[in-house]
């Protein structure tokens, strides 16, 4: 039997209208106690509003191996980065 | 409102939360898991805050200072119920201890911000119904894990429950200063809640798979001074610093 408690990857979202990042993972019983368990390991300075943990074997990962076939082919289009537009002055946050 | 009454009333209350962090604390480091490691000194820093917050109230009824009163009392003149003195014996005797403490907890604290006549008193319910809906959450949750977990679990959990039950009645039933205090105002009759608190119980013992029988016996006298074997050996550790180094600080 294996006795290690499953592995929890834990997104925290620091205020309302943020978006949840991952902050670090955890080990757990059970989803209750992996939330009680984030809520104690990632939240005691008021780092957050709200909390997400999922068992980390549900991750589906990609490769490293396969960086270059994944990855390298957008090395060149720099035609998909939207910088070819003149902007405003008054646009601030773009 | 009579200040020497209020004075002694919170040093019940005071007590509780510094003996029972006390305790949490000794955990610390040692833990199975980071995790619940974590988790206990979490609760152990929220208990010895209330603790503190409640010094300081004492502090200004008496005009002596915070740390006179927490560190350098003999024995004989702490007044926390026994219940929260009892050992580390094992992480079940940890929880049962936890989940009786807190449940009482929650019926006395919404009582005391509720009805006492200390604006002090009243506001410190109040920030720690919040922190201690935290711990019942938490001790609740592994009381039905231990309880309803493996038979091992089980069996430790149920001995930790039938050797900790004598020790209930005594944060029911009032002891002469709960009395004075109830009388002017400033206290609250907690014998009026022992149903309701037993009826939580029921049902989550029934949950847990725990078996309960009324003790055959109770044991109090905390209240009045009057401790268990092991609350030297707490004092000697907790209070080493003060003893040793006076007036020292952070």
């Amino acid at each position: 039997m294996n006795k290690e408690w499953p592995l929890w990857e834990v997104f925290i979202r620091s205020k309302a209208g943020l978006h949840h990042q991952h902050v670090g993972s955890l080990h757990a019983a059970d989803s209750e106690m992996a939330l009680e368990n984030a809520r104690d390991v990632y939240t005691r300075r008021q780092e957050g509003v709200s909390i997400w943990v999922v068992q980390s074997n549900s991750i589906i990962a990609s490769n490293p191996e396969e960086n270059t076939s994944f990855f390298d082919p957008a090395e060149d289009k720099i035609y998909r980065h939207p910088t070819f537009y003149e902007l405003p002055d008054e646009l601030k946050h773009m | 409102m009579s200040k020497s009454i209020a004075y002694r009333y919170t040093l019940q209350i005071a007590d509780n939360s510094l003996i029972l962090g006390h305790r949490l604390t000794e955990l610390c480091g040692h833990c199975a898991d980071t995790e619940i490691d974590l988790a206990i000194s979490n609760i152990a820093l929220d208990l010895l805050g209330q603790s503190r917050m409640l010094f300081q109230y004492a502090a200004s009824l008496s005009g002596s200072t915070e740390d006179e009163i927490a560190m350098l009392r003999s024995e004989g003149e702490y007044v926390n119920c026994l219940l929260v003195e009892q050992q580390n014996e094992d992480f079940s005797q940890v929880i049962v201890r936890q989940y009786l403490f807190d449940t009482y907890y929650t019926l006395f604290l919404k009582a005391l911000s509720q009805s006492s006549s200390s604006d002090e008193l009243r506001a410190f319910a109040n920030k720690t119904i919040k922190e201690n809906a935290y711990h019942v959450r938490f001790s609740r949750a592994w009381l039905m894990r231990l309880g309803d977990g493996t038979q091992e679990s089980h069996d430790k959990t149920q001995a930790s429950l039938d050797f900790l039950k004598p020790y209930i009645q005594e944060l029911f039933i009032p002891s002469q200063v709960d009395t004075a205090a109830i009388a002017d105002g400033v206290g609250v009759d907690m014998s009026k809640y022992v149903d309701q608190f037993h009826t939580t119980l029921q049902a989550d013992f029934a949950e847990a798979t725990l078996s309960w029988e009324a003790p055959k016996y109770h044991v109090s006298g905390g209240k009045d001074g009057r401790h268990s074997e092991h609350m030297g050996f707490i004092l000697s550790e907790l209070q080493y610093m003060q003893r040793a180094y006076p007036n020292s600080e952070w």
